[in-house]
Protein backbone atom coordinates (compact mmCIF):
# COMPACT_ATOMS: atom_id res chain seq x y z
CA UNK A 1 0.00 0.00 0.00
CA UNK A 2 2.72 2.37 1.08
CA UNK A 3 4.74 1.28 -1.95
CA UNK A 4 1.85 2.14 -4.23
CA UNK A 5 1.41 5.50 -2.62
CA UNK A 6 5.09 6.29 -2.96
CA UNK A 7 5.06 5.24 -6.59
CA UNK A 8 2.22 7.66 -7.17
CA UNK A 9 4.10 10.43 -5.40
CA UNK A 10 7.18 9.81 -7.52
CA UNK A 11 5.08 10.05 -10.67
CA UNK A 12 3.61 13.32 -9.45
CA UNK A 13 7.05 14.73 -8.68
CA UNK A 14 8.15 13.77 -12.18
CA UNK A 15 5.20 15.71 -13.53
CA UNK A 16 6.35 18.76 -11.61
CA UNK A 17 4.33 18.52 -8.42
CA UNK A 18 6.83 19.60 -5.81
CA UNK A 19 4.56 19.00 -2.82
CA UNK A 20 4.36 15.29 -3.61
CA UNK A 21 8.05 15.06 -2.72
CA UNK A 22 7.21 15.60 0.93
CA UNK A 23 5.81 12.07 1.22
CA UNK A 24 9.00 10.63 -0.16
CA UNK A 25 11.20 12.62 2.21
CA UNK A 26 9.25 11.72 5.31
CA UNK A 27 9.16 8.05 4.38
CA UNK A 28 12.85 7.63 3.65
CA UNK A 29 14.42 10.22 5.93
CA UNK A 30 15.36 7.81 8.72
CA UNK A 31 17.03 5.30 6.43
CA UNK A 32 18.93 7.92 4.47
CA UNK A 33 19.99 9.66 7.64
CA UNK A 34 21.17 6.36 9.11
CA UNK A 35 23.32 5.60 6.07
CA UNK A 36 24.92 9.03 6.22
CA UNK A 37 25.45 8.80 9.96
CA UNK A 38 27.09 5.38 9.78
CA UNK A 39 29.43 6.62 7.10
CA UNK A 40 30.28 10.03 8.52
CA UNK A 41 29.91 9.46 12.21
CA UNK A 42 28.48 12.87 12.98
CA UNK A 43 24.84 13.73 13.44
CA UNK A 44 25.34 17.24 12.17
CA UNK A 45 27.09 16.14 9.01
CA UNK A 46 24.69 13.26 8.47
CA UNK A 47 21.74 15.62 8.64
CA UNK A 48 23.40 17.97 6.20
CA UNK A 49 24.21 15.19 3.75
CA UNK A 50 20.82 13.50 4.08
CA UNK A 51 19.24 16.81 3.09
CA UNK A 52 21.53 17.09 0.13
CA UNK A 53 20.65 13.52 -0.85
CA UNK A 54 16.97 14.42 -1.10
CA UNK A 55 17.65 17.64 -2.94
CA UNK A 56 19.79 15.76 -5.47
CA UNK A 57 17.09 13.14 -5.82
CA UNK A 58 14.53 15.84 -6.51
CA UNK A 59 16.65 17.67 -9.06
CA UNK A 60 17.56 14.45 -10.88
CA UNK A 61 14.23 12.69 -10.54
CA UNK A 62 14.06 12.29 -14.31
CA UNK A 63 17.06 10.01 -14.34
CA UNK A 64 15.27 7.62 -11.98
CA UNK A 65 13.95 4.59 -13.83
CA UNK A 66 10.53 3.71 -12.44
CA UNK A 67 11.00 0.03 -13.16
CA UNK A 68 13.68 -0.14 -10.52
CA UNK A 69 13.48 0.22 -6.80
CA UNK A 70 13.38 3.83 -5.70
CA UNK A 71 15.16 3.07 -2.42
CA UNK A 72 18.11 1.56 -4.30
CA UNK A 73 18.46 4.69 -6.38
CA UNK A 74 18.08 6.97 -3.36
CA UNK A 75 20.59 5.05 -1.22
CA UNK A 76 23.07 5.15 -4.06
CA UNK A 77 22.89 8.94 -4.01
CA UNK A 78 23.36 8.90 -0.23
CA UNK A 79 26.37 6.56 -0.28
CA UNK A 80 28.01 8.36 -3.20
CA UNK A 81 27.61 11.74 -1.50
CA UNK A 82 28.98 10.30 1.74
CA UNK A 83 31.98 8.77 0.01
CA UNK A 84 32.64 12.09 -1.76
CA UNK A 85 32.44 13.91 1.53
CA UNK A 86 34.86 11.48 3.19
CA UNK A 87 37.30 11.83 0.29
CA UNK A 88 37.23 15.60 0.45
CA UNK A 89 38.19 15.59 4.08
CA UNK A 90 41.81 16.17 4.85
CA UNK A 91 43.50 13.23 6.60
CA UNK A 92 43.75 15.16 9.85
CA UNK A 93 40.02 15.47 9.79
CA UNK A 94 39.73 11.95 11.04
CA UNK A 95 40.90 13.10 14.44
CA UNK A 96 38.24 15.70 14.22
CA UNK A 97 35.67 13.17 13.13
CA UNK A 98 36.13 11.21 16.28
CA UNK A 99 35.32 14.24 18.31
CA UNK A 100 32.38 14.91 16.06
CA UNK A 101 31.31 11.32 16.42
CA UNK A 102 30.67 11.95 20.08
CA UNK A 103 28.50 14.90 19.22
CA UNK A 104 25.43 12.72 19.38
CA UNK A 105 26.56 11.65 22.77
CA UNK A 106 26.91 15.16 24.11
CA UNK A 107 23.54 15.96 22.69
CA UNK A 108 22.09 13.03 24.52
CA UNK A 109 23.96 13.87 27.69
CA UNK A 110 21.80 16.95 27.86
CA UNK A 111 18.83 14.73 28.46
CA UNK A 112 17.99 15.04 32.16
CA UNK A 113 19.42 12.25 34.24
CA UNK A 114 16.18 11.32 35.87
CA UNK A 115 14.87 10.13 32.53
CA UNK A 116 14.97 6.37 32.54
CA UNK A 117 17.36 4.97 30.01
CA UNK A 118 17.20 1.33 29.00
CA UNK A 119 19.77 -0.65 30.96
CA UNK A 120 20.32 -3.05 28.12
CA UNK A 121 23.93 -2.46 27.19
CA UNK A 122 23.16 -2.63 23.49
CA UNK A 123 20.79 0.27 23.72
CA UNK A 124 22.99 2.31 25.94
CA UNK A 125 23.93 5.51 24.21
CA UNK A 126 27.51 5.46 25.31
CA UNK A 127 27.74 2.04 23.85
CA UNK A 128 26.30 3.29 20.59
CA UNK A 129 28.78 6.11 20.46
CA UNK A 130 31.57 3.62 21.06
CA UNK A 131 30.34 1.27 18.34
CA UNK A 132 30.07 4.14 15.91
CA UNK A 133 33.61 5.17 16.77
CA UNK A 134 34.80 1.67 15.95
CA UNK A 135 32.87 1.70 12.70
CA UNK A 136 34.47 5.03 11.81
CA UNK A 137 37.86 3.39 12.15
CA UNK A 138 37.03 1.13 9.19
CA UNK A 139 37.61 2.16 5.59
CA UNK A 140 34.65 3.89 3.92
CA UNK A 141 33.81 0.92 1.70
CA UNK A 142 33.18 -1.25 4.76
CA UNK A 143 31.23 1.48 6.47
CA UNK A 144 28.80 1.75 3.57
CA UNK A 145 28.28 -2.01 3.65
CA UNK A 146 27.68 -1.95 7.37
CA UNK A 147 25.20 0.90 7.03
CA UNK A 148 23.25 -0.85 4.31
CA UNK A 149 23.39 -4.37 5.66
CA UNK A 150 23.06 -4.00 9.39
CA UNK A 151 21.14 -0.80 9.73
CA UNK A 152 18.77 -0.82 6.80
CA UNK A 153 18.87 -4.60 6.44
CA UNK A 154 19.07 -4.65 2.69
CA UNK A 155 19.55 -7.93 0.88
CA UNK A 156 22.94 -8.68 -0.63
CA UNK A 157 21.46 -8.16 -4.09
CA UNK A 158 20.12 -4.74 -3.15
CA UNK A 159 23.46 -3.71 -1.69
CA UNK A 160 25.13 -4.82 -4.90
CA UNK A 161 22.67 -2.62 -6.84
CA UNK A 162 23.17 0.37 -4.57
CA UNK A 163 26.95 0.25 -4.62
CA UNK A 164 27.15 -1.03 -8.19
CA UNK A 165 29.54 -3.82 -7.28
CA UNK A 166 29.08 -7.59 -7.80
CA UNK A 167 27.29 -9.63 -5.13
CA UNK A 168 30.51 -11.60 -4.57
CA UNK A 169 32.34 -8.40 -3.65
CA UNK A 170 29.50 -7.41 -1.33
CA UNK A 171 29.87 -10.74 0.47
CA UNK A 172 33.62 -10.42 0.79
CA UNK A 173 33.26 -6.93 2.22
CA UNK A 174 30.57 -7.98 4.65
CA UNK A 175 32.75 -10.84 5.86
CA UNK A 176 35.80 -8.63 6.24
CA UNK A 177 33.84 -5.84 7.82
CA UNK A 178 32.26 -8.21 10.25
CA UNK A 179 35.62 -9.75 11.06
CA UNK A 180 37.24 -6.35 11.56
CA UNK A 181 34.46 -5.20 13.84
CA UNK A 182 34.59 -8.44 15.76
CA UNK A 183 38.21 -7.73 16.62
CA UNK A 184 37.40 -4.18 17.64
CA UNK A 185 34.32 -5.01 19.66
CA UNK A 186 35.36 -8.31 21.27
CA UNK A 187 36.34 -6.71 24.58
CA UNK A 188 33.14 -4.73 24.89
CA UNK B 1 42.14 -19.32 15.98
CA UNK B 2 43.87 -22.47 14.97
CA UNK B 3 41.07 -23.71 12.74
CA UNK B 4 41.26 -23.28 9.02
CA UNK B 5 39.74 -20.40 7.14
CA UNK B 6 37.07 -22.61 5.70
CA UNK B 7 35.26 -22.80 9.02
CA UNK B 8 35.37 -19.01 9.53
CA UNK B 9 34.10 -18.56 5.99
CA UNK B 10 31.26 -20.91 6.80
CA UNK B 11 30.38 -18.86 9.85
CA UNK B 12 30.02 -15.79 7.69
CA UNK B 13 27.99 -17.67 5.14
CA UNK B 14 25.76 -18.85 7.93
CA UNK B 15 25.27 -15.28 9.13
CA UNK B 16 24.42 -14.25 5.56
CA UNK B 17 21.88 -17.05 5.34
CA UNK B 18 23.90 -18.70 2.60
CA UNK B 19 24.47 -22.11 4.17
CA UNK B 20 22.39 -25.11 3.20
CA UNK B 21 21.27 -27.71 5.70
CA UNK B 22 24.17 -30.15 5.28
CA UNK B 23 26.78 -27.40 5.53
CA UNK B 24 25.06 -26.03 8.57
CA UNK B 25 25.27 -29.45 10.19
CA UNK B 26 28.96 -29.59 9.44
CA UNK B 27 29.49 -26.19 11.02
CA UNK B 28 27.50 -27.16 14.12
CA UNK B 29 29.44 -30.35 14.52
CA UNK B 30 32.70 -28.47 14.34
CA UNK B 31 31.61 -25.76 16.73
CA UNK B 32 30.65 -28.37 19.31
CA UNK B 33 34.09 -29.90 19.15
CA UNK B 34 36.17 -26.73 18.91
CA UNK B 35 36.24 -24.18 21.73
CA UNK B 36 38.18 -21.56 19.80
CA UNK B 37 35.78 -21.58 16.89
CA UNK B 38 32.81 -21.48 19.20
CA UNK B 39 34.24 -18.38 20.79
CA UNK B 40 34.91 -16.82 17.40
CA UNK B 41 31.38 -17.57 16.25
CA UNK B 42 29.95 -16.12 19.43
CA UNK B 43 31.93 -12.92 18.94
CA UNK B 44 30.73 -12.59 15.39
CA UNK B 45 27.11 -13.01 16.37
CA UNK B 46 27.57 -10.48 19.12
CA UNK B 47 29.16 -8.00 16.72
CA UNK B 48 26.20 -8.31 14.40
CA UNK B 49 23.84 -7.79 17.32
CA UNK B 50 25.76 -4.71 18.41
CA UNK B 51 25.74 -3.00 15.03
CA UNK B 52 22.23 -4.10 14.16
CA UNK B 53 20.83 -2.91 17.46
CA UNK B 54 17.83 -0.73 17.12
CA UNK B 55 19.69 2.51 17.32
CA UNK B 56 17.61 5.57 17.75
CA UNK B 57 19.04 7.17 14.65
CA UNK B 58 16.73 9.91 13.58
CA UNK B 59 17.24 13.23 11.89
CA UNK B 60 15.86 16.38 13.44
CA UNK B 61 12.05 16.56 13.69
CA UNK B 62 11.78 19.31 11.09
CA UNK B 63 13.97 17.45 8.59
CA UNK B 64 11.26 17.16 5.93
CA UNK B 65 10.40 20.82 6.26
CA UNK B 66 14.04 21.81 5.87
CA UNK B 67 14.40 19.73 2.72
CA UNK B 68 11.21 21.07 1.19
CA UNK B 69 12.28 24.65 1.81
CA UNK B 70 15.59 24.02 0.07
CA UNK B 71 14.17 22.54 -3.10
CA UNK B 72 14.89 24.73 -6.09
CA UNK B 73 11.89 26.65 -7.26
CA UNK B 74 11.26 25.53 -10.74
CA UNK B 75 12.05 27.89 -13.54
CA UNK B 76 9.09 28.52 -15.78
CA UNK B 77 11.08 27.27 -18.71
CA UNK B 78 11.89 23.99 -16.99
CA UNK B 79 8.32 23.32 -16.14
CA UNK B 80 7.30 24.04 -19.72
CA UNK B 81 9.91 21.61 -21.00
CA UNK B 82 8.81 19.05 -18.44
CA UNK B 83 5.19 19.51 -19.50
CA UNK B 84 6.16 19.02 -23.11
CA UNK B 85 8.01 15.85 -22.25
CA UNK B 86 4.99 14.53 -20.43
CA UNK B 87 2.55 15.49 -23.21
CA UNK B 88 4.33 14.89 -26.51
CA UNK B 89 1.16 14.56 -28.61
CA UNK B 90 -0.31 17.84 -27.47
CA UNK B 91 3.05 19.50 -28.01
CA UNK B 92 3.26 18.16 -31.54
CA UNK B 93 -0.29 19.27 -32.25
CA UNK B 94 0.40 22.73 -30.83
CA UNK B 95 3.56 23.16 -32.90
CA UNK B 96 1.70 22.04 -35.99
CA UNK B 97 -1.10 24.48 -35.25
CA UNK B 98 1.31 27.38 -34.72
CA UNK B 99 3.13 26.65 -37.96
CA UNK B 100 -0.10 26.36 -39.86
CA UNK B 101 -1.51 29.57 -38.43
CA UNK B 102 1.67 31.49 -39.12
CA UNK B 103 1.50 30.29 -42.71
CA UNK B 104 -2.10 31.39 -42.95
CA UNK B 105 -1.40 34.80 -41.47
CA UNK B 106 1.58 35.50 -43.64
CA UNK B 107 -0.46 34.57 -46.70
CA UNK B 108 -3.29 36.77 -45.49
CA UNK B 109 -1.04 39.67 -44.72
CA UNK B 110 0.43 39.82 -48.18
CA UNK B 111 -1.09 43.09 -49.18
CA UNK B 112 -0.14 42.77 -52.78
CA UNK B 113 -2.85 42.86 -55.29
CA UNK B 114 -3.13 39.54 -57.02
CA UNK B 115 -5.29 38.65 -59.96
CA UNK B 116 -5.16 36.22 -62.83
CA UNK B 117 -2.90 37.50 -65.59
CA UNK B 118 -3.14 37.06 -69.30
CA UNK B 119 -6.88 37.49 -69.35
CA UNK B 120 -7.12 41.02 -70.73
CA UNK B 121 -7.87 42.43 -67.32
CA UNK B 122 -7.17 46.08 -66.70
CA UNK B 123 -5.82 47.32 -63.40
CA UNK B 124 -6.50 50.88 -62.30
CA UNK B 125 -5.77 52.08 -58.73
CA UNK B 126 -6.30 48.74 -57.06
CA UNK B 127 -9.36 48.09 -59.14
CA UNK B 128 -9.31 45.15 -61.41
CA UNK B 129 -11.57 45.74 -64.35
CA UNK B 130 -12.99 43.17 -66.66
CA UNK B 131 -13.39 45.46 -69.64
CA UNK B 132 -16.38 45.58 -71.84
CA UNK B 133 -16.32 43.07 -74.62
CA UNK B 134 -14.03 40.70 -72.72
CA UNK B 135 -15.40 37.30 -71.79
CA UNK B 136 -13.65 35.13 -69.26
CA UNK B 137 -14.65 31.48 -69.35
CA UNK B 138 -13.44 30.48 -65.90
CA UNK B 139 -13.47 31.47 -62.23
CA UNK B 140 -11.38 34.47 -61.29
CA UNK B 141 -9.93 35.32 -57.97
CA UNK B 142 -8.83 38.80 -56.92
CA UNK B 143 -6.97 39.37 -53.70
CA UNK B 144 -6.38 42.71 -51.96
CA UNK B 145 -8.21 44.71 -54.56
CA UNK B 146 -11.64 45.63 -55.80
CA UNK B 147 -13.19 44.33 -58.91
CA UNK B 148 -15.39 45.93 -61.47
CA UNK B 149 -16.97 43.82 -64.10
CA UNK B 150 -17.97 45.48 -67.33
CA UNK B 151 -17.53 42.48 -69.54
CA UNK B 152 -18.62 38.91 -68.95
CA UNK B 153 -17.43 36.20 -66.59
CA UNK B 154 -18.66 32.68 -67.17
CA UNK B 155 -17.72 31.46 -63.74
CA UNK B 156 -17.39 32.54 -60.12
CA UNK B 157 -15.81 35.78 -59.07
CA UNK B 158 -14.06 35.65 -55.73
CA UNK B 159 -12.91 38.84 -54.08
CA UNK B 160 -10.66 38.45 -51.11
CA UNK B 161 -10.07 41.48 -48.93
CA UNK B 162 -11.74 43.69 -51.44
CA UNK B 163 -15.08 44.58 -52.87
CA UNK B 164 -17.08 43.90 -55.91
CA UNK B 165 -18.05 47.32 -57.15
CA UNK B 166 -21.64 46.97 -58.07
CA UNK B 167 -21.85 49.94 -60.39
CA UNK B 168 -21.08 47.70 -63.23
CA UNK B 169 -23.14 46.49 -66.11
CA UNK B 170 -21.23 43.29 -66.66
CA UNK B 171 -22.57 39.82 -66.20
CA UNK B 172 -21.30 37.07 -64.00
CA UNK B 173 -22.80 33.67 -64.61
CA UNK B 174 -21.50 32.18 -61.36
CA UNK B 175 -21.39 33.48 -57.81
CA UNK B 176 -19.71 36.59 -56.57
CA UNK B 177 -18.08 36.02 -53.24
CA UNK B 178 -16.55 38.70 -51.07
CA UNK B 179 -14.26 37.54 -48.35
CA UNK B 180 -13.09 40.11 -45.84
CA UNK B 181 -12.48 38.21 -42.66
CA UNK B 182 -9.56 35.97 -42.14
CA UNK B 183 -11.74 33.20 -40.85
CA UNK B 184 -14.08 33.28 -43.72
CA UNK B 185 -11.06 33.34 -45.95
CA UNK B 186 -9.71 30.32 -44.12
CA UNK B 187 -13.07 28.63 -44.41
CA UNK B 188 -13.13 29.37 -48.07
CA UNK B 189 -9.65 27.88 -48.48
CA UNK B 190 -10.67 24.76 -46.65
CA UNK B 191 -13.83 24.45 -48.71
CA UNK B 192 -11.75 24.87 -51.81
CA UNK B 193 -9.39 22.19 -50.63
CA UNK B 194 -12.31 19.91 -49.90
CA UNK B 195 -13.74 20.55 -53.29
CA UNK B 196 -10.52 19.81 -55.07
CA UNK B 197 -10.28 16.58 -53.14
CA UNK B 198 -13.77 15.74 -54.30
CA UNK B 199 -12.87 16.64 -57.84
CA UNK B 200 -9.93 14.30 -57.66
CA UNK B 201 -12.08 11.44 -56.53
CA UNK B 202 -14.54 11.94 -59.29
Amino acid sequence: MMEERLKKSIKLVKKGDQTAFEDIVSYYQNNVFAICFRMLGSKHEAEDLAQETFIRAYVNIHSYDENRKFSTWLYRIATNLSIDRIRKKKPDYYLDAEIKGTEGLTLYSQIPNDQVLPDNEVESLEMQAYIQKEIMALPAKYRSIIALRFLNELSLKEISDVLEIPVGTVKTRIHRGREALRKRLRHV
Amino acid sequence: MSCDKEIVEMMHQYLDGDLDKSEEKKLRAHLQSCQACQHHFHELKRTVALVTANVDLQPSPDFTKKVMSQLPTEKKRNSVIRWMRVHPMITAAAIFFILMMSGVFSAWNQDQLSYPTGKNLIVKNDIVIVPEGVTINEDIEIQNGNVKIEGKVNGDVIVINGEHLTASAGAVSGDIKQIDQIFSWLWYRLKELGQSVFDLTK
